[in-house]
């Protein structure tokens, strides 16, 4: 097996923050949403999903998480919530809670309805074009504008 | 001597899981899906595996934040059904082998691979959702399975480089275990999918089918693409490709592609699924 050199974690860590539209789920994240994501796993004992139902408030207040975090829970925010430490694996309890398909939940996070999220679906899904880089997107928008003058 | 004589790759979707459960899988949405798995179902039932090792990923739903091993094994004489917040699947209990489990537990740490061990797990969507693709809708699954857990949720998850390696080393695990058993390896997961944030719905054909062209190959080039690449090019979730070059590191050098599937969408993802034999 040829030796593999060995990876630096900052630059391996920086490279993520340059996807478009995405937040990969670091340490920093999980570490930042511990408690999010481990309230919407409580959402797997029907016991708790009651709780939650009969009034959301109450129930969050239970647990150790931001007044920013509770609000965002209660708007069902998910990029907020994402930007917070939120995972969507953990999220997606909530979801079901709320009995709306992943797709449909995956498509508030977007700026499409779900009837246009579930087309573009259809239609072969986003594509990767203009999708991978924010840095790669800002040369070509400048390389464009320079073009232009 | 127990031998691993096959290698299959498979999205597990959970969905596919509701289609089979509901009775929908030849519906006009699902039908297409299914039809690229009646080939293996056919296989399958020829090939009779004594043992599946089953290479999947837990998706929050046995294991959350306070524990999360990057190489898990269950080693269990049983594993129940996850409840993943709808109730479990309807589906037979998963059946263990211990006796292989732990020897290839107990192989792969004398290898430098620090495996956690797992004697009391359920199984979510990721092991039960492929066994219903390869096997349909029995009363009792018709293998035992070894479930091998991968982080590919909270980072950094383990390279392509080193799932390759652990799959080196469960062939030789299973090559040293003196029963004769007929085994199999899968890798499950997958393909292109992006389920989070505004870049949601991202879907790669293109990549997707050069990753499966790189199975096929006699090279290993694939297991040095890096994470940012799986990222970039097939969405924040198509990470759990890394899982099937566990699964191709275990056949050898060189491999024989018996059947190939690749299907798009099903909800958010791309269906890949692909059946190789060991060819060295
Ligand atoms: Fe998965």
């Amino acid at each position: 097996m040829a030796e593999k050199p060995t990876q630096n974690i900052h630059e391996y860590l920086a490279e993520f923050e340059d996807i478009p539209g995405t937040r990969v789920y670091t340490a920093v994240r999980a570490r930042k949403g511990y408690w999010i994501n481990q309230f919407a796993m409580s959402m797997m004992q029907p016991e708790n999903r009651e709780r939650f139902k009969a009034d959301q408030r109450a129930y969050l207040d239970e647990w150790d998480i931001s007044e920013e975090a509770k609000q965002a829970l209660l708007r069902r925010d998910y990029n907020a919530l994402l930007d917070m430490g939120g995972n969507v694996y953990f999220l997606s309890k909530l979801f079901s809670a709320d009995g709306i398909p992943f797709a449909e939940a995956c498509s508030t996070m977007t700026d499409m309805t779900w009837p246009e999220y579930r087309q573009m679906m259809l239609d072969g899904g986003r594509s990767p074009e203009g999708n991978r880089s924010i840095r790669e997107n800002l040369a070509a928008a400048a390389a464009a504008a320079q073009n232009k003058a | 001597m127990a031998k691993i004589t096959a290698g299959v790759g498979s999205s597990h979707v959970p969905l596919l899981g509701v289609a089979v459960d509901q009775g929908k899988d030849r519906d006009d949405y699902f039908g297409p899906i299914f039809a690229g798995y009646d080939w293996t179902r056919e296989w399958e039932k020829n090939e009779k595996p004594d043992v599946v090792v089953l290479v999947y990923n837990d998706h929050a739903s046995y294991f959350d934040m306070n524990i999360v091993p990057t190489f898990a094994i269950g080693c269990a004489e049983r594993f129940g059904i996850c409840d993943e917040g709808w109730g479990p699947r309807p589906v037979p209990d998963v059946e263990g082998h211990p006796d292989l489990a732990w020897h290839i537990a107990q192989s792969l740490i004398l290898d430098d691979f620090d495996m956690t061990i797992i004697n009391k797990m359920d199984v979510d969507h990721g092991l039960t959702v492929p066994l219903s693709m390869m096997f349909d809708k029995p009363a009792k699954w018709p293998c035992k399975v070894i479930p091998l857990a991968v982080n590919v949720v909270t980072y950094p998850v383990p390279s392509g480089n080193r799932c390759w390696a652990l799959g080196e080393a469960i062939k030789k695990a299973v090559e040293s275990f003196p029963e004769d058993l007929n085994v199999q390896i899968w890798g499950t997961g997958g393909m292109s999918h992006q389920l989070q944030g505004p870049r949601a719905g991202l879907l790669n054909r293109e990549w997707d089918n050069r990753f499966l062209d790189m199975l096929e190959s006699d090279n290993d080039d694939v297991r040095h693409i890096q994470h940012i690449e799986y990222l970039r090019e097939t969405g924040s979730e198509g990470i759990e490709m890394v899982m099937w070059l566990i699964m191709r590191g275990a056949l050898g050098k060189t491999v024989k592609t018996l059947h190939r599937h690749y299907h798009i969408p099903c909800s958010n993802t791309a269906i890949g699924h692909i059946v190789l034999e060991p060819a060295d």
